[in-house]
Order: structure tokens, then sequence, then C-alpha cells
């Protein structure tokens, strides 16, 4: 199948004054195929949010430069111009963000801020555009939906709001949606929620699915294709159960043994990784994990490892757990 | 909202109250007098203390303070020690000066400072930012008779564009129907008055202006960049709405609400400067009365402009905080 979006080689990189460049997102491929769900997991300051923010052309004009291409249905998106992207947003792709009140424009009625979107790139007229609103906040379970259109961000509940935000990104039908941490700020109950609608939506609209989250478990429910970044960097890509199965890199293998599990034998212990992501070594020269791989060995301080796919699996390591490890 | 203006303005009954009391001491302990300073070098102990016994300064100050009360509450300022003629009566008659200065500065700072605010935020550390930075550092620390002065010089003297001073030429006769002069004109329609009365009135709004403009241009830019960083103008441009939607619904509103504020505040601002501004352009004000009635010790009509002056700033910071409630439906009133 032909992928519906089509990353390659993106890079991005915030200039600082007297500095040298923050490169946030460093050489990140991937594809996603029409209706699929991927997933794009890290721990904070990975470049997560950037990558997503590159492929929406949503990051500052000035002081960035996006490198590489992204592209929707065989059209580069870097290579439009900003009113033919305006075009596109919210309609052929668009986004859910992290924190729900503040991304909502607190002193506009829900109603507008749904029928908007839907003004824009639909034409749509007042009254027909109000009504299609109310269905989808209905769609998205929101009760009492007409009289919901009235109401101001501040009072709705926050597992609400970020109902309300979906049904703004899904109002017209977009064929690719990017989550970015949509759960995050939501109670364990309400997130479950959210993400069980997310993948309603995503299946009953064929719309394709970027998940990002810092949340293994997320993804586990979710995603089919799995990409773990770290340093801005995919360091490994399998496909879902081959990932949680035997995963090769350090960096997932670790991540996997830090989460607890009911399941788990009593007495096995978790185990953290060491360090934090501040404990980067430049990409250029070695891999960026290696100051706090338990696996590192003298070639990863001195040579940056080199994507290597094989059997499905994309991996970025010099020294990679053995297969038969688990 | 309705009972919240009720109670609000139940509120300015005890603040104005208090103040006056405040006024009223304030002004009695000052050094001198109406008396020695109405009779000048004509000035003997026994003139003086004469004078003050047909004024009543003799008495007790809360007798005075009571007497003063009692005349008020039924609308009595008392007479002006300089001209001997009503407070009330005075004031009524150079109000409109005033007013019409007054609105016409505020509503060039408002329409100017709020989109050129906007501007600079959006060219962020461009030339058209950093100019207008320059300009309202420049803006605020002009005094506001040297501004006057210098305009006056410039373009009345030097140019002739405007006239000097004055709110209509001698020349024009004009219909006094409300004491508005441009609206008198209007409403006569001897257009020529209006036309001649808006001549008069550019040079001193504009020095008026001045420092209220800055203001806001300052907190416009400061207030469209916070709202343009926040999260919500980042849906809305992940929504693809046009650039203007995207300012005016989603940016602007959220921007004014500091901005309005800062409006409520420059009006107090506003009320000194016209003080100087109207002795500048010799515009026989509200600023004329108050400054004669500085020198001159002129205790009622001192009192009475000082309230009056509270219950404008009074009102007005009212009017702010409805028109907070009508742009954030977050205000509960
Ligand atoms: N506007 C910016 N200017 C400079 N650097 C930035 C900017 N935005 C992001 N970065 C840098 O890019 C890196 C990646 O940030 P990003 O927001 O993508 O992380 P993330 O993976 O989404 O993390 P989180 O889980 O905390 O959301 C960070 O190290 C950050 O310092
Ligand atoms: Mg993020």
């Amino acid at each position: 199948m032909t992928p519906l979006l089509e990353v390659d080689d993106l890079r991005v990189a915030f200039r600082r004054r007297g500095e040298p460049d923050t490169v946030a997102v460093d050489g990140v491929s991937f594809d996603v195929a029409p209706g699929q769900v991927i997933g794009l997991v890290g721990e904070s300051g990975c470049g997560k949010s950037v990558t997503a923010m590159a492929i929406m052309r949503l990051l500052p004009a000035r002081g960035v430069r996006v490198t590489g291409s992204v592209q929707l249905d065989g059209v580069d998106l870097l290579g439009l111009s900003e009113s033919q992207m305006r075009e596109r947003r919210g309609k052929d792709l668009s986004m859910v963000f992290q924190d729900p009140l503040s991304s909502l424009n607190p002193v506009i009625p829900i109603g507008l801020q749904v029928t908007e979107v839907l003004a824009r790139h639909r034409g749509m007229a007042k009254e027909p555009a109000r009504k299609a609103a109310a269905d989808l906040l209905e769609r998205v379970g929101i009760p009492d939906p007409r009289r919901r259109l009235g109401s101001y961000p501040h009072q709705l509940s926050g597992g609400m709001r970020q109902r309300a935000l979906i049904a703004i990104a899904l109002a017209c039908r977009p064929r690719l949606l990017i989550a970015d941490e949509p759960t995050t700020a939501l109670d364990v109950t309400i997130q479950a929620q959210i993400l069980e609608l997310l993948r309603e939506l995503v299946r009953e609209t064929g719309a394709a699915l970027i998940m990002i989250t810092h949340d293994l478990g997320v993804v586990a429910g979710l995603c089919e294709t799995v990409n773990v970044l770290y340093g801005g960097r995919i360091v490994e890509r399998a496909q879902r159960h081959r990932l949680f199965g035997t995963p090769r890199h350090p960096y997932t293998h670790g991540l996997l043994r830090s989460i607890p599990r009911l399941d788990a034998p009593s007495g096995e212990e978790l185990v953290a990784i060491r360090g934090s992501v501040v404990d980067n070594l430049p990409w250029e020269h070695a891999c960026a994990f290696a100051p706090r791989c338990p696996r590192a060995v003298d070639l990863c301080t001195g040579t940056t490892p080199l994507a290597e796919t094989s059997g499905g699996r994309l991996l970025r390591c010099h020294n990679p757990v053995p297969a038969s490890a688990e | 909202m309705l009972r919240f203006v009720l109670r609000r303005l139940v509120q300015v009954v005890p603040t104005l109250l208090l103040l006056s009391l405040l006024v009223f001491a304030w002004l009695r302990s000052l050094p001198g007098g109406p008396a020695s300073a109405f009779l000048g070098d004509r000035a003997t102990p026994e003139r003086i203390a004469e004078l003050n016994r047909v004024l009543g300064l003799d008495q007790p100050i809360f007798v005075q303070y009571g007497r003063f009360l009692g005349r008020v509450l039924t609308g009595d300022f008392g007479a002006s020690t300089i001209t001997g003629q009503p407070v009330l009566a005075e004031i009524g008659r150079a109000l409109p000066a005033t007013v019409e200065l007054s609105v016409l500065a505020l509503v060039i700072a408002v329409a100017l400072g709020i989109p050129l605010g906007y501007l600079a935020a959006q060219h962020r550390g461009g030339p058209v930012d950093i100019a207008t930075v320059i300009g309202t550092l420049i803006g605020v620390a002009v005094p506001v008779f040297f501004l006057g002065y210098l305009l006056k010089a410039f373009f009345a003297v030097e140019l002739g564009w405007f006239p000097p001073s004055g709110r209509l030429s001698i020349d024009v006769d004009a219909t006094n129907v409300t004491g508005f002069v441009v609206l008198d004109g209007l409403l006569t329609r001897e257009f020529d008055a209006s036309l001649d009365a808006l001549s008069h009135l550019v040079l001193p709004a504009v020095a008026l202006a001045t420092i209220p403009l800055a203001v806001i241009v300052r907190i416009t830019r400061a207030s469209v960049l916070d709202v343009l960083g926040s999260d919500f103008v980042r849906t809305a441009n992940s929504k693809g709405l046009a650039p203007g939607t995207v300012r005016s619904r989603h940016v602007l509103r959220n921007a004014l609400l500091p901005v309005s504020t800062t409006i409520g505040l420059q009006v107090g601002l506003l009320l000194a400067g016209a003080v100087l501004t109207e002795k500048v352009f010799v515009w026989g004000g509200i600023g004329t009365l108050l400054a004669d009635a500085i020198t001159l010790k002129d205790y009622p009509r001192l009192q009475a402009l000082l309230l009056l002056g509270a219950l404008v700033y009074v009102l007005v910071n009212l009017l702010v905080d409805l028109s907070y409630a009508i742009i954030d439906p977050r205000v509960r009133l």
C-alpha cells in the first residue's frame, strides 16, 4: 500500500544567538499508511512534539530550520506556501494537543470553536455548521451537545475539553490525525476513555493516527508500529508485539523493564534507566544514549551507529540486546 | 450584571464620603488660606479674620465639615471664593471643553495605540517594532506641557496649520446648545463652526494623547506577544483558519483584556494631563478652574473638583470591569 504520509530525513534545528544550534530532530524518517496507527515514544525532550509541529508546519517561522521532506499524498508539505498549508491544516491533517484547557480559547464558546473549522474548510453556513458541531460533540461523548455549544472551556471538565478538542480535530474528517500526548493532563480513568474514543474514531473515519506519548501503556493498547525516539533520532522501530516481545535497543529494553507489571513474578525488581536525558553525547561523534547505556562498548562513544533494517525492524545500535535475551 | 452595577454604585457613596473628609481636612491643613490669598497685599490680620468669619472658616473644622456635607446633600457645593459664583454652575460651564478634549485624546490613543501595538508584536524584532518601542519610550518621557508648546510653536506659529489656542475662532459665531462646540455645530448645521472647533482641538488633543498612546501601545504589544505564544492560538492555526480570523477572533479578544484595564487607569492620568494641556492652549476648561483654585485656595471649588475627579475615576473603572465581563466569560459579576 502506498503510504499516506512519508517523513524522510526530517531535521529541525533551533538557532540560538551566540551558541551552536539545538538539533531537536535529526534525520527522522517514517511512513504512515492510510488508516494505520503508529506510535512515537520517548522521554520528555526527545523531540516528539517538535516532530509533530514540523509535520503540521506550526513551528515559528524565524529561528528554526526545518529540512528533509514531509509528503502527504505525494505532496511535500515543507514546500507549500503558508496559505496553501492553511488550506490543508484542519482538513487533510489535524492535531490534538496535550493540555486541553490551554489549547481552547477561553473567551469563545465551544460551539464556535468547532463550527469555525467547518465554515473554513467546508464552507458551511451558520445553522448547518451548528447542527454538525452538535452531532460531533455527541459523537465524542459530550452529553447534551446542543446546550454545550454555548458553554465556555472553563465550564467543562478536563475530559470533556479533550473530547471537544478531538471533535474539532476530526470535524473535517482529516486523513491524518496527530495526537500529542492527548491524555497526560487527565486522570487515569478518563485517559482510558479518551484512548478508547480515539481508537473508535480513527477506525470509523479511516484516519491514520500518529500517537505521541511517553507512556508505553498507551502504545501497547493502540499502535501497530512503534517508533522509539531518543535524542531526536529514531533508535528502534518494530511492530508492537515484536518490540514489546524482543526489544533490541538497550534504551527500549530499559524502558520496558522500568514499567511496573501486574503479572510480573513477585520479587522481580523494576529497573530504572540510569542518568537522565541531559547526559547526551553529541550525535555526530557517538551514540547519544552511550552515557546511560549498560551495554555501551568503546565503539559507542566513538562512532555514530547507523540505522539498519532487518526483518521489519529498524535498529540503531552497535551492541544491541541479543534477540534471545528475553 | 445589573445587581453588580447597583452594588458598585452603592459602594461609590462611602468612598466619596471618605474622600470628601480627606480632601476637606487636607485643604485646611495647608498653610495660608482663601482669605489671605484673596486679599493679597491688603491682608491685615483683622481683615483676614473678618473674611474668615464671613466664609465660615472661623468655626471648628468638624462643624465646617458638617455644614459642607449638609449642603452637598442638597446639591449645593457653595460659591467660589474667587468669582462668588456657584461652584457647580462654573463646573457645568467648563466641563464640556474638558470632556471634548479628553474624549478626543482618548479616542486617538486607543484608535492608534491598539493597532500599532499589534503591528509591533506581529513583527517582533523587526524595524517597525523597534521604531515603535523607541517611539513609546520617548512618548512617555516627554512632559505634556513641553510637547504642547513644541506642537504649538511648530504647527500653529511656524506653519500656521492649526490655531494656537482657544476653542473657537473669534469670527466664527456659533450657537451654544450643549456647550460641546463640535457637537453644537453639527446639531445646528453650522458645519463651519464644527470644523473650526475641530481644528482647535487637534493640537491639544494630540499633546494630551501622547502619554496614554505610548502606554496603550506598550501594553497591547506585550499582551499580543503573550497571546501569540499561547496554546489556543496554536490550536487556531492548526485548524487552518485564515490569518484574519486568527487575529481578530483568537488573538485580539484575549489580548484586549489587560489593555482595557490600562485604558481605565489612563483616564486618571488624562485628567491630570488635561490641566497642563489646557494651560498651554488656553483652553477654558476644568483644568483652568482647577489651576486657579489651587493658586487662590478656593476651598469650595477644589472640593467639588476633586470629588468630581474621583467620581469620574470610579465610574470609568466600573465601565472597565463591565467590559471585562463582556470580553471574558470567566469573569462572573
Ligand atoms: N522553541 C524552541 N527553541 C529552542 N529549543 C526548543 C524549542 N522547542 C523545543 N526545543 C528543544 O527541542 C527538544 C525537543 O522538544 P520536544 O518539545 O519535541 O520534546 P518532547 O519529546 O515533546 O517532550 P515532552 O514529552 O516533554 O513533550 C527539547 O530539547 C527542547 O529543548
Ligand atoms: Mg511534547
